[in-house]
């Protein structure tokens, strides 16, 4: 009650952000502080029109119910002005649904789902980072340059492993017609019985590998991976396997010469991620992740929304997305008017170690704007934002 | 996928059967002894792993990895014996679910702690000094480390039976899961003897944390699922039975890697993708060995305990009673008129009325019925997936899919309840859990029907409840509506009949009642009242996904009905409120509240033993013992 009464008069911009900090604290740690990292900045800057941002963050319990009551507390109660976050793919589906009913706009920061800007997609959702289908599609020319025959597949059993795979052998069949999937291990998240699945994998004898698992089940892979020899002779694609908050962990063990996706933060030499990096740094005595970006980015998204659109309105905020541009560490990224997906991209590289440490060498920053269905495939996509 | 391929595939099952054998041997130590099913026993796991990854990277270079690795579990099984005086010590003669609930707050508890020391990166040790390679095994090469592993669950599994058979110590840990009560009577201290036990299964859960160092990086998420497996490998042994818990161990890890081995296999018109079943394997096999040999592979029936305490009865609310009950209702009703009807208090008390009339229906069948349920969120689930699935593919109205979904989740409770009916204990309690994940996977697996881990969403109430405080009032009138239900039939001869069951199985047979049909029958509605819950739910959430189905929401519901008080009819109420309530503020106010909720739990338990509501009843006793005592002075 005392947040709505002060919104209305000293003229505050309030966002409202759900995720699962206790569940995935790995990523989310750092997306928080890359959050607060923007808010200090736009209000040192003067705020927006002279309004402070201020960012209230709630804990979903990494389950839909409560990420759903987590929203309403946070409209009825806090009365807050918009709605972001989001991690994993059913609760960033629960949030963009939620908005839909409620007619409240939530910008998706962080899931993956290409449901939440095709399937699922309504006109109160925007999403930032670049989903599934376009990091598959970003790695699949350099897999189908490889020219290797026959491909295994190992993806953790879920929404976000599924689609993965299921995209990159439709692309990679379409770029290479001749391809085979030997092998496809479905493994239970957080739980891969790595032995067995390496095992299972090595003796399919494929030519390369299409690698999706994260986190934990990364880690366990790789080192199963090594001990038995499982990447010798093959070519290893993997998914979000360069990003720090996944390749820091292995240490030494990190993989050599596997084609990611991911943040070599440590080589980046654009003037704004250096302004990032050096302002990151100062600021928390640490390196960024992956996740920090993400979550400075939503935060920069919205206010740069807030300012174009001059108020917090629901309708004037959702014009003002619709192909707005915000300057980002990796460069201007633009909100797609067509599909609400921003056009934020990801580094595409090959993974290597330095001092003990794996990195990403040889990448490129991939602009995801070049990674999109045609206009007309994302029309027959969206059907529900029609 | 050839014959030594296969062969080697066995091998690596061994490796992973010897972990879990070792976790699964304390668990089942602990429990022969104390019967306390110990939660925190993957916590334990855990901090095993935890620690011998800061004691390798601490000590490592001076004392050498081995030394360092051990340090792990024994500073576990010191810690198991700290748990165990400072807290369990005092709950022996709480009922066995109060002593769950404790050591499942004991888990909220130390997963912050841990989160607080180590932080949120996940850890990953260094390889084993010399079994750091591999070894060709038919033409493969196969870590050296699975070679030490696979050797190590049966040197174990041989250290503990020498130690149970050949020691005084043994033979005492022996008699006391035969007959505590007898052992006491021969004058031997149980209380250290409790203690001891307690540390050494600590100490095996640490040791196999700290065996995992090499193969697994240290984070917070192990401790739930490897409990839960560690459950089902006990009950598929057999309680109390250490080989039964290693061929067990050996089984479950073994079918997994032949899932694995058989990858993704054509049969006939059907791809069948088996690596996915390994999301399920163990339950599908504790299912099938409870149907088939209830009291597991190499256990023994049960047999019959004294029972530990008398069973209370139930009192039904007096005048003064009904009036609160009514008064309490109206002032709900008319919430919304003062509040808002968008008010957040609205969106709190639709929550925790459909969250009371879960746990009631649970406890139904947990106190009256003595029917402990570990998977009540299957029928929770059913009906949240019925009401959501026969609006968003079926286009029903809303009141039809709200009727056929409460008739999903009795036909699922009826279904699953005759098999689960047959046993009881925690060979019920293993059942009904089963058969929920079972439930769970199915909806988490079969993406085309259940939209898979994604669920379905865009099920809202119909514009006509939507607007306003509609969808409020209708939640209260059929939860309170429902859960009178569930106290009328308590009380009606139904109820004494289930209760007569509870008990004394063979009194109320030898006075005719029909026991396990009358079991069946009060499991059958409970499934029901739960899936009106789970319908609820799904409107007021917007659809249903995996989570309501997952452990965690059946863990949720006991707890409820614990933190009430089980034998109390306005427990599951209070605890319900008391519990989201708690959930709620704790969370938003709190970055620990993991910590501090089950902190509460814990004290709660240690001050209030019979559950919130317990402490009014404990009162009202009080008083009416007073006033008895000023009539008899009159």
């Amino acid at each position: 009650m005392v947040a709505g009464a002060a919104h209305a008069d000293s003229g505050r911009y309030l966002i409202g952000e759900i995720n699962s900090y206790k569940a995935q604290p790995a990523f989310l740690e750092p997306y928080k502080k890359g959050m607060e990292l923007a808010v200090e900045q736009v209000n040192a800057a003067g705020g927006i029109d002279g309004k402070k941002l201020v960012l209230i963050t709630r804990d979903d319990n990494a389950n839909p119910g409560d990420t759903v009551r987590a929203a309403e507390e946070l409209i009825t109660r806090e009365k807050v002005d918009v709605l972001t976050g989001g991690f994993l793919s059913h609760l960033g589906l629960a949030l963009t649904d939620f908005a839909l009913q409620k007619k409240r706009f939530y910008l998706a920061s962080e899931p993956l789902t290409d449901k939440i800007v095709w399937e699922q997609g309504n006109r109160y959702t925007f999403r930032l980072r670049p989903s599934t289908w376009m990091q598959v599609a970003m790695l699949v020319p350099e897999a189908a340059k490889l020219n290797k025959k026959r491909w295994a597949l190992v993806y953790p059993n879920y929404e976000y492993g599924q689609s993965a795979v299921a995209t990159f052998k439709q692309l990679l069949k379409a770029a290479q017609p001749d391809v085979q999937f030997v092998a496809e291990q479905a493994t239970p998240l957080g739980k891969v019985d790595a032995g067995s699945v390496v095992q299972a994998l090595a003796d399919a004898k494929p030519d390369a590998i299409f690698n999706v698992l994260f986190a934990t089940d990364l880690a366990k892979f790789v080192r199963e991976g090594e001990t038995r020899g499982l990447f010798e002779g093959r070519k290893v694609v993997g998914l979000l396997s360069g990003e720090p908050d996944y390749l820091d962990p292995l240490k030494a063990e990190a993989p050599v010469g596997w084609i990611v996706t991911g943040y070599p933060w440590y080589s980046i030499d654009t003037p704004e991620h250096k302004a990032f990096l050096d302002a990151y740094q100062q600021r928390f005595k640490d390196y960024p992740r992956n996740g920090s970006v993400v979550g400075y980015n939503a935060i920069l998204s919205i206010a740069a929304g807030l300012k174009k659109a001059g108020s917090s309105d629901t309708e004037k905020l959702i014009a003002a997305f619709a192909g707005l541009q915000v300057d980002t560490p990796f460069g201007r990224i633009t909100y797609r008017p067509q599909d609400h997906q921003s056009t934020m991209g990801a580094y595409v590289g090959t993974t290597a170690l330095r001092d003990g440490k794996g990195v990403m060498v040889d990448f490129r920053y991939e602009d995801g704007a070049k990674f999109q269905p045609s206009d007309e495939e994302v029309k027959k996509l969206r059907p529900a934002a029609q | 996928m050839d014959l030594s391929g296969l062969l080697v595939q066995l091998l690596n099952g061994l490796a992973g059967g010897a972990t879990l054998f070792l976790v699964a041997a304390g668990l089942s130590l602990v429990f022969g002894v104390t019967r306390i099913v110990n939660f925190a026993h993957g916590s334990l796991y855990v901090l095993g792993l935890y620690v011998a990854y800061s004691s390798v990277e601490q000590l490592g270079g001076a004392i050498g990895f081995w030394p360092a690795l051990l340090i792990a579990p024994l500073a576990v099984g010191l810690l198991g014996a700290l748990i165990e005086i400072a807290l369990l010590r005092r709950i022996y003669h709480a009922p066995e679910l109060l002593q769950l609930l404790a050591t499942f707050a004991l888990v909220l508890v130390i997963r912050d702690a841990a989160l607080w020391l180590w932080g949120a990166q996940d850890l990953l040790g260094p390889r084993a000094p010399g079994l750091a390679g591999a070894v060709s095994i038919l033409g493969r090469r196969f870590p050296s480390y699975d070679l030490f592993l696979i050797a190590a669950g049966p040197l174990v599994l041989l250290a503990l039976t020498l130690l149970l058979r050949r020691t005084r110590w043994g033979t005492l840990v022996r008699a006391a899961t035969q007959d505590r009560e007898m052992l006491s009577a021969l004058g031997v201290q149980q209380a250290w003897l409790f203690t001891a036990v307690f540390a050494l299964g600590a100490l095996l859960a640490g040791l196999a944390g700290a065996l995992q160092l090499p193969r697994e990086p240290a984070n917070l998420e192990l401790d739930l699922p490897m409990v839960a497996s560690a459950f089902v490998v006990v009950v598929v042994g057999g309680m109390g039975s250490l080989p039964g818990a290693f061929v067990a161990a050996l089984l479950i890890a073994e079918l997994k890697a032949v899932c694995i081995w058989l990858g993704v296999v054509q049969l006939g018109p059907f791809t069948v993708a088996f690596p996915k079943l390994t999301l399920v394997a163990e339950f599908l096999v504790m299912a099938v060995v409870l149907v088939w040999r209830p009291w597991g592979l190499l256990g023994r029936p049960d047999a019959v305990l004294r029972s530990a305490a008398e069973q209370p009865g139930l009192v039904q609310a007096g005048a003064w009673g009904r009036w609160a009950w009514w008064l309490l209702l109206a002032l709900l009703a008319a919430l919304p008129l003062w509040a808002g009807s968008q008010s957040y208090a609205v969106v709190l008390l639709t929550e925790i009325a459909i969250a009371a009339l879960f746990a009631a229906s649970l406890q139904a069948i947990v106190g009256p019925g003595g029917l402990h349920s570990f998977g009540h969120a299957a029928y929770f689930g059913l009906g949240a997936y019925a009401a959501a699935l026969l609006v968003h593919a079926a286009h029903l109205p809303f009141v039809a899919a709200l009727a056929l979904a409460v008739l999903v989740g009795a036909v699922g409770a009826l279904v699953y309840g005759w098999f689960c009916m047959r046993l009881s204990g925690i060979y019920l309690a293993m059942l009904t859990l089963a058969f929920a994940q079972i439930t769970w996977a199915v909806a988490f697996q079969w993406d085309d029907f259940t939209g898979g881990s994604n669920g379905i969403t865009g099920v809202w109430p119909p514009a006509w409840l939507g607007a306003g405080a509609g969808f409020y009032w209708l939640v209260l009138l059929l939860c309170a509506g429902a859960v009178h239900g569930l106290r009328r039939m308590l009380h009606a001869p139904f109820g004494w009949a289930l209760r007569a069951a509870r008990d004394s199985v063979q009194r109320a047979e030898a006075i005719g009642l029909p026991t396990r049909r009358v079991q069946w029958a009060a499991f059958t509605l409970a499934g029901a009242a739960a899936a009106l819950a789970g319908a609820l739910f799904a409107f007021s959430k917007g659809g249903a996904a995996p989570d309501v189905l997952s452990v965690s929401a059946s863990v949720d519901a006991l707890v409820m009905v614990l933190l009430g008080g089980v034998h109390a009819l306005a427990g599951p109420v209070v605890g319900a409120a008391a519990f989201t309530w708690l959930h709620d503020s704790v969370a938003r106010a709190l970055p620990w509240w993991r910590a501090v909720l089950g902190g509460v739990v814990l004290l709660l338990i240690l001050v209030f033993p019979q559950g919130i509501s317990g402490v009014t009843q404990n009162l009202q006793a009080l008083i009416a013992t007073k006033n008895r005592a000023k009539e008899a002075r009159t």
